[in-house]
């Protein structure tokens, strides 16, 4: 009897491993069509996978768009751990991949070294700018400052109580961006709204983000924007439950709360990815440089459902305002440093 | 001046009755488990599971009662492995329970992306859907009472589960029959208590309440389910439990001290005082860890907790 009950159970768990690793497996969508010509390129994913519905589906979005329209031959690798971005670039390395991409800024040491060890392979990274990038790598980041300073403009037009709110995960270059991008934009419509600002110190902790945008609609903020990933499902609850207004972050929030979610600042990770595939079938590929992406690349922009809340003419003035900031009339702050400068 | 520090106040303690809940539901958890004498390292991954069941179940039938119940035999089905692995097997019981902690995030992961059309997050439930709060709207909103009293039903249920626990741990028969299986398992045999009985039933309860965890994460504090969302709080669940020495009473209040040491610690980042945001969020943990050792004095564990128990073994 124990033996049998010991066989089931490790039948079970075995099982249970296999059927956890088909939904992570690889998949080629190998178009075999192209001829042997057709330009290989790769994705590794995060710990997110690829339908986290944020950067990593994005990215993979992009990949299928340049299959479509430039012919190359696209597949990822999932990673369901920190531990698996080197092997899946390995992997990835053997199948003769003519460019192989890493999603997400945890893996910026791993493809480094990656990139250091095979210099003959082509490498890139999403959201990853290295001091000194070697001539195989193109680091690629966005300019969430002039996304955030878009919506900071909505809710600095759009707030009735002249408070607005910013919840941030955890304190850094790339947050930084998002809060000043923001609360330059807040006071470029209006420098009478003050802004409060708080961090959450954690990408994940919902119910401190949940605390936090309570905390600020207490206070008589009426719209709250967070960059802080999981701990913004917090923000936007807290936003769904007291009938406020929250502005989402990285991809059109408004499906988490149709009638509070006035507009995202949204990163196109897939216009980037798009972008150098394209570039790299034109041979222009642009090693050992950290590409830059804006609104005026696609890079960055708000979310399509913004006319949803956003009276026209806010959404008028703000399509004037990209134009500024593509022209460089406005230079949108994205630190403490070039905030003190913005006025 | 006078008005607002009320409502701080209020807003502290509504900010601990919403993060302690969960934590509570999933001590209680624990607590059942180790009376037996079975280590449920397995908390964290029963309620990310729990959590998931939930948000799904929540969305698809729009009944949030029925989520919040599958979300705990979720949770017990998963502890159900870890009870025939500790209990039938006599395995080490932290093994097990790690083992479980990777199962139920994977296996979550992998239901999610079967039912969600291949997404990792599941889709928001509408307020309307979520778990009532029977206060809502009766008092003036933003006011003292609005802001302590105006939570989801979890909340209120948690502690009125705490109090079942602590009547059947140490009022029934039941109750003092589990306690001795975690005390002396031996004895306890002699007398006729069926041990592996009573440790499978403590195990899979153990699971149910951590099921009821991880919804009352998923359905009433946030609607929606994403990986990230139960990180940790397993683990500080049991903390609470040995915090609060093995008691249902006890891990409650360790659970509310943690969630009153966020609340203050959202309060303070919001006053604009000038201490830096790190150092703020350690605050909730120093707390716990000055109040343990200080006050809370020696521990004991039930004796025969984390020993498996075998049949004639001398």
């Amino acid at each position: 009897m124990r033996k049998i009950l010991s066989f089931i159970l490790i039948l079970t768990l075995a099982m249970s491993t296999f059927l956890v690793g088909c939904g992570a497996g690889n998949e080629d969508s190998a178009d075999k069509g192209n001829g042997e010509a057709a330009l290989k390129v790769a994705m590794v994913t995060d710990v997110g996978g690829v339908n986290d519905q944020s950067f990593n589906q994005s990215a993979w979005e992009g990949l299928q768009r340049a299959q479509e329209e430039l012919g190359v031959t696209v597949s990822y690798k999932e990673s369901n751990q920190d531990a698996d971005y080197a092997p899946n670039m390995e992997q990835l390395l053997d199948e003769n991949n003519d460019l192989i991409w890493a999603i997400g800024f945890k893996m910026g040491d791993t493809i480094l070294a990656e990139a250091k060890n095979n210099p003959d392979q082509k490498y890139a990274i999403i959201d990853y700018a290295y001091e000194e990038t070697p001539e195989n790598l193109v680091g690629v980041v966005f300019k969430a400052e002039q996304a955030s300073f878009l919506v900071g403009y909505i809710a600095g037009k759009m707030t009735k109580t002249n408070k607005v709110g910013f919840v941030g995960g955890i304190e850094g270059v790339v947050i930084d961006g998002f809060d000043y991008g923001f609360q330059a934009g807040v006071k470029y419509a209006n420098p009478e709204v003050q802004v409060l600002r708080q961090y959450a110190e954690s990408f994940t902790d919902s119910a401190k983000g949940k605390a936090i945008a309570n905390s600020m609609y207490q206070d008589g903020a009426d719209i709250v924007f967070h960059a802080a990933g999981g701990v913004g499902d917090g923000v936007i609850e807290a936003a769904k439950e007291q009938g406020k207004y929250a502005i989402g972050v990285d991809r059109d929030q408004n499906d988490l709360a149709p009638d509070n979610v006035i507009t995202s600042a949204m990163k196109r990770v897939d216009n980037g990815m798009y972008n150098i595939t394209e570039q790299l079938k034109n041979g222009e590929f642009p090693g050992g440089q950290t590409v830059v992406l804006g609104l005026a690349e696609g890079g960055v922009d708000i979310a399509p459902t913004s006319d949803k809340h956003v009276p026209k003419e806010i959404l008028d003035e703000v399509a004037t305002l990209k134009q500024k900031i593509i022209d460089g009339e406005i230079n949108v702050p994205f630190n403490a440093e070039t905030f003190a400068q913005f006025k | 001046m006078e008005g607002s520090l009320i409502l701080t106040i209020g807003f502290i303690l509504g900010t601990t009755l919403m993060y302690a809940t969960p934590l509570i539901y999933t001590a209680l958890g624990g607590v059942i488990s180790e009376n037996a004498g079975v280590v449920n390292i397995g908390l964290e991954g029963m309620m990310t599971i729990g959590a998931f069941t939930g948000a799904a179940v929540g969305y698809f039938t729009g009944n949030p009662w029925l989520a919040f119940i599958a979300a705990g035999l979720a949770g017990g089905f998963l502890a159900l492995f870890h009870a025939i692995a500790s209990v039938s097997f006599a395995a080490d019981q932290v093994v097990s329970g790690i083992a479980i902690n990777f199962l139920g995030p994977g296996l979550a992961l992998f239901l999610s992306r079967i039912f969600f059309e291949g997404a990792t997050m599941t889709k928001s439930i509408s307020l309307n859907d979520k778990i009532p709060r029977p206060f809502n709207g009766i008092f003036p909103q933003n006011s003292i009472l609005d802001l302590i009293f105006n939570q989801y039903a979890t909340v209120y249920l948690a502690f009125f589960l705490v109090f079942i626990v602590w009547y059947s741990l140490y009022k029934t028969k039941f109750g003092l029959r589990l306690r001795a299986v975690g005390e002396h398992p031996k004895a306890a045999d002699t007398l006729g208590v069926n041990v592996y009985k009573i440790r499978y039933w403590a195990v899979i309860l153990s699971g149910v309440f951590a099921g009821f965890g991880g919804a009352a994460m998923s359905i009433a504090v946030v609607s929606n389910f994403r990986p990230t969302l139960i990180s940790g709080q397993g683990f500080i669940a049991l903390a609470a439990v040995i915090f609060g020495k093995w008691k249902p009473q006890g891990a409650m209040l360790a659970a509310l001290l943690f969630g009153g040491a966020q609340g203050l610690t959202v309060y303070l980042g919001g006053t604009g005082i000038q201490v830096s945001s790190q150092i703020l969020a350690m605050l909730p943990y120093v707390i716990t860890l000055i109040v343990l050792i200080g006050f809370v004095g020696k521990a004991v564990s039930p004796a025969a907790n984390g020993v498996a128990y075998e049949k004639g073994e001398r």
